[in-house]
């Protein structure tokens, strides 16, 4: 492995140590989804029908909502335990950083997602195993994008005193075309349409999600240097 | 090692340091001296290429530390009161992520090598948490142990030591001194601080006020200047 | 600065003939009546939104690379400005839907876009209010404006295929039928116009931007 590739690498072993050794936000982010299930159940009211066809929609909602929660924490452990500056301090290209916690959150993300997908299918009564293919290409590539703008995002905002405030007013406006493609690839196979039907979207979500990365990848050492 | 060229710093209209140039040779140990607020965390922070100045030139470790931050950092230590350690991991643990990042060989016998010459090989496996002040500091001079630092930066380093954490720690920087690497050690006491460096400079108000080898002047010499040169020129503003 | 009052003459002009283009050229549209003049303040407005974004995308990526503070000033300037002609563009595009459409907003196309676009931009401008320290302000500034100029073909696209799903294209899309020249002329002089109020907008404001930034 290139220094680079450990060193994205061992960022990302200390997040998923770090992570199991605290389980704070796994567990918190499942319970919040939880929460969230109940909540669209009862701002929708009884009628199912709606809600099967809201479904889409409200289960990108939550993924969202959870990573506005999850994400906005990525360098929470940098910041309490004054590891900021100790990054700075580093030698090297600091995108290899960027690209560990990345692939942390995408991992996090994920894990959160299936949850939340199992729970609705439970909840909702929605058939998911014959579609859980198709599921299994939209969900990673909406990931995608939500984990590249929001761990980048999550960097900036740390160091600001409104962290909270201002990481949604930012992260929300760049997810709207991911959350316009994903929803409509997610209702198109819920449908039972194949997926050959909604490349183009597919193909705006890998476009976009390549772009977003790439951008990471290129301006994180700005966000984290002086 | 070093190489300041009037060095400014400045936020918006208030000068943080004005003027400052000094030299440090390999194998040599600065004391920098001055009162609290003098600007001495930020002249060490803009040695470790953490700040930059508003003017001036900075060459670290034979390289131009302004235009290629990058490449001094491999050659660059710091020893400051954030310790940079991950508190839910352990010291191990620690050492293990840290030199990874620095780019070096993070064998667990190197690892373990390195706790021992700190004296925390016993708590290996503890979580950081659970460490004093002074088992962090150790654990933040076996992580630059582990790098290939040829200047440490160490910002009061004697602060809350004990005696004998005191001794242990100046033999440390007179091995490492020995080995050939190069020291800056800031301090508003006249304490162990003294004991290993070479030379000395007085910072007060952002501006370098002395600057000369230990050799030329007696304690009390010293003590009387420091007062004098320290008396009007208390906290920048 | 000299330069900068003439410029100032300059768009005053323009927009006084485009206005004159507006009303007393163009020729009244046969089917929704005077109000289609609107067009000619919402059309050249969002033009020179777009025209503006692009200088926070050229002033964020010139200040990464350069340092130069003034590149800075440039990129927040250019997005103050083009926040208000988004502002406007949303604006008159809903004062035209009423009398139109008889609704205030539409989720058409254009106009969603363009309310995406001011989402991402007022997100910049409050990110830029809410970090004191010059320097981080800057450098992070300079990353969401090259996030939110990415974004905007991705909106775009994302935007246009969603609404196709949903409803046709709108006829508030003039784009989508050729121009006569009756009606392309005072769009262009307009735009013209607007473009100049732009660039006097954008040399004030760095005026003001930097006497503030040297006190």
């Amino acid at each position: 492995m290139t220094a680079y590739a450990r060193r994205a690498w061992i960022v990302l072993w200390k997040d998923l140590l770090t992570e199991r050794r605290s389980k704070e936000n796994l567990n918190a982010l499942l319970f919040f989804s939880l929460l969230l299930l109940f909540l669209f159940q009862f701002a929708l009211g009884p009628d199912r029908e709606g809600l099967r066809a809201a479904l889409p929609g409200l289960l990108w909602l939550g993924f969202i909502l959870a990573g506005l929660l999850g994400l906005g924490r990525s360098f929470m452990t940098e910041r309490d335990n004054d590891c900021w500056e100790g990054l700075r301090l580093t030698p090297g290209d600091k995108s290899a950083i960027y690209l560990g916690k990345f692939l942390g959150n995408f991992v996090m993300m994920s894990a959160v997602e299936v949850a939340v997908l199992a729970l609705f299918g439970l909840f909702y009564d929605v058939e998911l195993w014959p579609v859980l293919g198709p599921l299994a290409v939209v969900l990673p590539l909406g990931t995608v994008g939500l984990a590249a703008v929001g761990t980048l995002f999550a960097a900036m905002t740390a160091q600001v005193r409104a962290r909270e405030l201002l990481f949604p007013v930012l992260l929300l406006p760049a997810q709207v075309p991911l959350l316009l493609a994903a929803v409509s690839v997610t209702q198109a196979v819920l449908l039972g349409r194949p997926l050959a039907e909604v490349a183009h979207w597919l193909k705006l979500l890998a476009a976009a999600d390549l772009v977003y990365v790439v951008i990471g990848v290129l301006t994180f050492e700005f966000v984290l240097d002086a | 090692m070093i190489g300041a060229f009037r060095l400014h710093k400045a936020y918006g209209r208030t000068a943080v340091l004005e003027d400052v140039s000094l030299d440090l040779a390999a194998g040599q140990c600065l004391a920098l001296l001055g009162p609290n607020g003098a600007g001495k965390t930020t002249l060490l922070r803009i040695f470790a290429t953490l700040l930059r100045p508003t003017s001036g030139e900075l060459a670290v470790a034979g390289v131009d530390a302004l235009r290629q931050p990058e490449a001094a950092r491999a050659a660059i230590g710091v020893v400051a009161h954030g310790s940079y350690v991950y508190e839910d991991l352990s010291a191990i643990e620690n050492l293990r992520f840290w030199t990874v990042m620095g780019g070096g060989d993070a064998s667990r016998g190197r690892l373990r090598d390195a706790l021992q010459q700190v004296e925390l090989d016993a708590v290996a496996g503890e979580r950081v948490r659970t460490f004093s002040a002074g088992m962090k500091r150790r654990l933040g001079l076996a992580r630059v142990l582990l790098g290939r630092a040829r200047l440490l930066l160490l910002d009061e380093p004697f602060t809350g030591l004990d005696q004998q954490g005191k001794k242990w720690l100046s033999e440390f920087l007179l091995a490492f001194k020995a080995g050939g690497g190069a020291l800056v050690v800031a301090t508003h006491s006249f304490g162990s601080g003294l004991g290993v460096a070479d030379r000395v400079a007085i910072l007060a108000g952002g501006r370098l006020l002395l600057d000369r080898p230990c050799g030329d002047l007696s304690w009390d010499e010293l003590r009387r200047l420091y007062d004098s040169l320290t008396e009007g020129n208390g906290a920048v503003g | 600065m000299k330069a900068t009052r003439v410029l100032g003459w300059l768009a005053a002009a323009g927009v006084l003939a485009g206005l004159i283009a507006a009303f007393g050229y163009a020729p009244r549209e046969a089917v929704q009546g005077n109000v289609q003049r609107i067009m000619y303040l919402h059309v050249p407005a969002v033009l020179t939104a777009y025209l503006a974004f692009a200088f926070v995308l050229v002033g964020s990526i010139a200040y990464l690379v350069t340092r130069r503070a003034g590149w800075d000033r440039l990129a927040a300037a250019a997005a103050e400005i083009g926040v208000l002609f988004t502002g406007v563009t949303i604006a008159s595009g809903s004062i035209w839907g009423r009398p139109t459409w008889g609704v205030w907003w539409t989720w058409d196309a254009r106009l969603t876009s363009t309310a995406v676009l001011f989402l991402v931009y007022v997100g910049y401008l409050l990110l830029r209010a809410m970090v004191e320290e010059p320097e981080a302000r800057a450098r992070y500034a300079a990353v969401v404006g090259i996030v939110g100029a990415a974004n905007v073909p991705i909106v775009h696209f994302s935007v246009y295929w969603w609404r196709a799903l949903h409803q046709p294209a709108t006829i508030l899309a003039p784009g989508k039928s050729p121009l006569a020249p009756s009606l392309g002329l005072p769009l262009a002089v307009n735009a013209l116009g607007f473009a100049l109020l732009f660039f006097y907008f954008l040399a004030r404001r760095m005026e003001i931007a930097r006497i503030e930034e040297e006190a």
